[in-house]
Parts: structure tokens; sequence; C-alpha cells
């Protein structure tokens, strides 16, 4: 249990790789990388291109903007962290950039959360290392 | 030369307990394989090439020193439930690549009497891409939900559509004498049983049970002396699909890819197909794969599953042993795909039999389906 009494879910691991992602989480930025070869945006985070292969990486700034692709309410989950927040929205957010990354639909009842809703990023601090990026309705 | 017509099921055997918490998984596998292989005529010193998967690092060894196998060629393939419909095309490229001459392929799992939570337990496999899922309590149910979501949303398919394909595993598992569920349901106990993770409900889900199974493959040409008919894979291929670089469709599903490939290696067509045995880990997975696999076009899944054609006495009837939704799944059922379609062509089913079973296709889905996943297509037939 952490501190205060809230059950403490596991945490995702930082690499090489996957670094200068949770860095940009940890200000409250999110950051995609592109290939600095051939442009191709890609996530999650890692170290080669997959369609040219290259190492050359760019980091660019996302505009934290998107639509849900797809979700589900979910009911079940018995690991720690997760059972005591059910009911809670798992989606696929579709960023404005163009890629489609997992995470949760949060500050709204689950049952508005419908597929197209245009969303935002929100930062749920974990850890002083470990920021996570969840989504919002916009207003 | 191509190897697809040339190697045959010879023996099948699927261990009759639901729930075995006297047991052990690994005995289930050794009791397994004594039964596939008395079906087969075959004793265990014939094996030369051992097929299995399994969670731990080094369960193949493992279970090799368990069963005291000596084989001279082992495969333990493991990408999920699929794993063992895998085994067989690759037993069946050992085979006829002389590799190996009687293959054996084993699964066992105590699921049920360790009270495994296989789709709602969260976890991760500690993978890269994990470290972009685990954290916002992603789950295994919940990947098929997504992908029955996105499924409603593109083309109105309806959760009373999906429920009708558990109330017809059901009906089929209630002629299944070993079916761990066997009373009927009804569309509304599925709408009304709770929800799991939304469009699911507890019935979209396959139950979790304690079970093992076991095959022998050998070459077409020694089957024709062994005791049983010979089933012949006369067509197969694999394909997965994942997240890739992050521009995934939850609807292009892995049998889109390894169903046509399939069917054009064995030179076959739908029409030509009597029964499936289809992996139905959850309602949206049948409703997916016949779609992707081209019974019906992308979008028609759910009136094609809605109006009695995948019940026993329709025109494509779908696991006649009540699949995992109603009769077993002790965590990874492809093997039990293939013993039904096995038995059905052999004709051996009983109250459940397809009549005049000739051509079986059979479709092991395994992993996260719209996440990381793969997907196995075998086509089997009468000698």
């Amino acid at each position: 249990m952490a501190a205060g009494g809230k059950p403490q879910q596991a945490l995702p691991r930082v690499d090489e790789e996957s670094r200068g992602w949770f860095e940009g989480l940890a200000r409250h930025e999110l950051w995609l990388q592109r290939c600095g070869s051939c442009a191709t945006i890609r996530f999650y985070p890692r170290a080669v291109c997959t369609v040219c292969l290259s190492s050359e990486v760019v980091w660019e700034r996302a505009s934290g903007r998107g639509t849900v692709y797809t979700y589900t309410v979910t009911h079940q989950n018995q690991a720690p962290g997760f059972r005591e927040m059910l009911p809670y929205v798992y989606a696929i957010v579709e960023l404005d950039e163009g890629v489609r990354m997992p995470s949760n639909v949060v500050g709204c009842p689950p049952d508005a959360v419908r597929i197209g809703m245009p969303v935002e990023v929100v930062f749920e601090d974990l850890t002083p290392e470990i920021t996570l990026p969840k989504f919002r309705p916009v207003p | 030369m191509s190897i697809w017509g040339r190697t045959a099921v010879v023996g099948a055997f699927e261990h009759p307990t639901r729930f075995a918490p006297d047991k052990t998984a690994f005995q289930l596998h050794a009791e397994s394989a004594r039964g596939a292989l008395e079906d087969a005529g075959l004793h265990v010193q014939d094996v030369d090439g051992f097929f299995t998967a399994g969670f731990s690092a080094m369960h193949m060894l493992s279970l090799a020193g368990h069963l005291d196998l000596h084989p001279t060629y082992v495969d333990s393939q493991m990408i999920g439930g699929s794993s063992f419909v895998s085994h067989c095309l690759h037993a069946a490229a050992a085979i006829e690549a002389g590799l190996c001459h009687v293959a054996l392929v084993t699964y066992g799992s105590t699921a049920a009497s360790e009270r495994f939570a296989i789709g709602t337990g969260g976890g991760s496999a500690g993978d890269p891409p994990d470290q972009f899922e685990a954290s916002f309590g992603a789950t295994l149910v919940g990947a098929y939900a997504m992908v029955a979501q996105r499924h409603m949303h593109e083309f109105g398919t309806t959760s009373e559509q999906l429920a009708e394909i558990a109330v017809t595993m059901r009906r089929h598992a209630g002629l299944n004498p070993q079916a761990k569920y066997r009373e009927p349901i009804t569309v509304e106990d599925v709408l009304a049983s709770r929800m799991i993770s939304s469009p699911l409900h507890l019935l979209d889900c396959c139950v979790i049970s304690d079970g093992g199974g076991a095959l022998v493959l050998t070459s077409l040409e020694r089957a024709r002396d062994l005791r049983k008919p010979p089933v012949v894979i006369l067509g197969g291929a694999e394909a997965l699909r994942h997240g890739g670089r992050g521009v995934r469709d939850v609807l292009d599903i892995a049998a889109s890819q390894s169903g046509p490939l399939a069917f054009e290696r064995a030179g076959l067509r739908h029409d030509d197909v009597d029964l499936c045995a289809i992996y139905d880990s959850y309602t949206i997975t049948v409703l997916a794969t016949l779609e992707a696999l081209g019974f019906c076009r992308p979008g028609e899944g759910g009136a094609f599953c809605a109006d009695g054609r995948i019940g026993l006495g329709g025109a494509l009837p779908v696991n006649p042993d009540g699949g995992g939704l109603s009769s077993n799944h002790p965590g990874m059922r492809g093997i039990f795909l293939v013993i039904e379609a096995t038995r059905q062509l052999r004709r051996e089913c009983g109250a459940r039999q397809v009549a005049d079973a000739e051509i079986a296709l059979v479709h092991g889905t395994g992993g996260f389906l719209g996440h990381r996943h793969s997907g196995v297509t075998m086509l089997l037939g009468r000698a």
C-alpha cells in the first residue's frame, strides 16, 4: 500500500527505449517519436524504425488531443490497484497525430463515453518518476 | 513439393475432467498422452516428435522429463491458445521432411482448481508493449470487448446477436455429456448476466475449467495401418496481429490473413466446409473470426451468427461440443478444436454428430484479439 492507504498498482518499467516518453510525461508533456530518416511517426517509443530500420529518432511534442477509437467499461479486474477503481474505462485513443494509444478515459461517468468522442490528455502522477497520460472529454 | 494431404491425425483424446483438484497439470498431460496413444494404437516409445506449450519458461524440458520422452524433434511454439493448432501444422511439415515420424501434442491445465483468473486478472508479461497497457488496467477480456465495441460502432452489431452465439454453444453442450455447463440458456439470460467488460457479459465469456488433451500425428501412409480412420491435414496457415507502430485496426484480425492462405493451400472453398471448430474465448471471437475467414462479409457476422446457421442442423455448424463458452476452457483451448474436428470427421460424436462430415475448418486464436494475437487456420478432411 502506498502512502495514504491507496492500493498500489504495478508501475510501468522505464528503459533505454522509453526514457524520453516517461521524462516528458513527468513534465506533463506528451511527446511522440518520428523516424529521423523516413519521417514515419510511431507509438510506443522504440529505438529502431519499423519501416526503414533507421536508428535516427526525432521527438516531437504531441497536441494531446484525439478521439476515442474504441473502449470498454471494465467491471472486473482482480489486480491490486484496479479492483478498487471499478468500474473504469479502458480505451484506445486516436491522437490527432494519427497513432492509437491505450489509456483511460476519466473525468466523466463511464457510461457517457462514446466512440468518436473528442478527448484531451490529462496527467496523473503516480510517483516522482512515473506519470500516466489519461484522457478526458474536451469541455 | 507440398506437405498438404500427406499427414494425418491418428490419435485424439480429450480428458473428461472439468474440475480436478486431485490432479496436477502434468498428470493431465500424461493421462491425455496415454489416451491419444491408445486411440491411435501406438506406444509411447514410438513417439519421436514432441509438441507442447505452457506458461513456464522451460515447460518443454520439464514436461519431456516428466513423461521421460526422448524426441528427435521438439517444438514449444507458444502463441497463446492457438499454439496447439500451430503444433499440428509444424508436425505435418516435420513428418513430411522426415524430421520425425510419430508426433505427440499434449496440453494440460488446472486453471479452475487453482482459481486462476484467466481473463480478468490484469497483470503483465513485462514486455515493452505491456509498459504502455498494463498501467491503465488492461485485461484479456477488455481487449476482446474493445473489438466488440468497435464492431458495434461500425456495423450496428448488437448484444443480442452476440448472445445468440452463447445460446447456440450451450445448446450444443447439452448434447455433450462431458460439457461443463449443459442447461439451456436464452438470449435474455446472457443479457441479464453481469457485465464483465462492456459490451461483454459473463455469459459472453468462456468458462474456466481444468482439462487436458492430446493428439498423435503421423504420415498418411502409416496412418492407413492404424486403428482409427485417418484425418488428413489438407492445408493451413498462421498469422500474427499486433499494435505494430501504433496504427492498429482492431477489426483486422489474424484470421483474415491465415484463412485465405489455408483455403488456397488446401485447394478448397468455403462451401466445401461441413463444420467449423472456432476458438470461442468470447462470443465476439466467433463472430469476428467467421467474418475474417470469409464465411460472410465484414459487418455481416452478427446476422450470420444469429439466424441458426452456426447451430447443429444449420448450414455451418460451429463447435458441436459446446466450445469454450460451455464445454471447457482451461486457459488455452486450441487442442480441443482439433480433437473435436477429428472426432467429427471420424463420425464418433453421437448426438452431436454433424451428418456426413467430410471437411472441417479449425481456427485457433491466441492472445489479445485486437491487440497482440495469433491466428492459426487448419483444414482437415477424411482420407
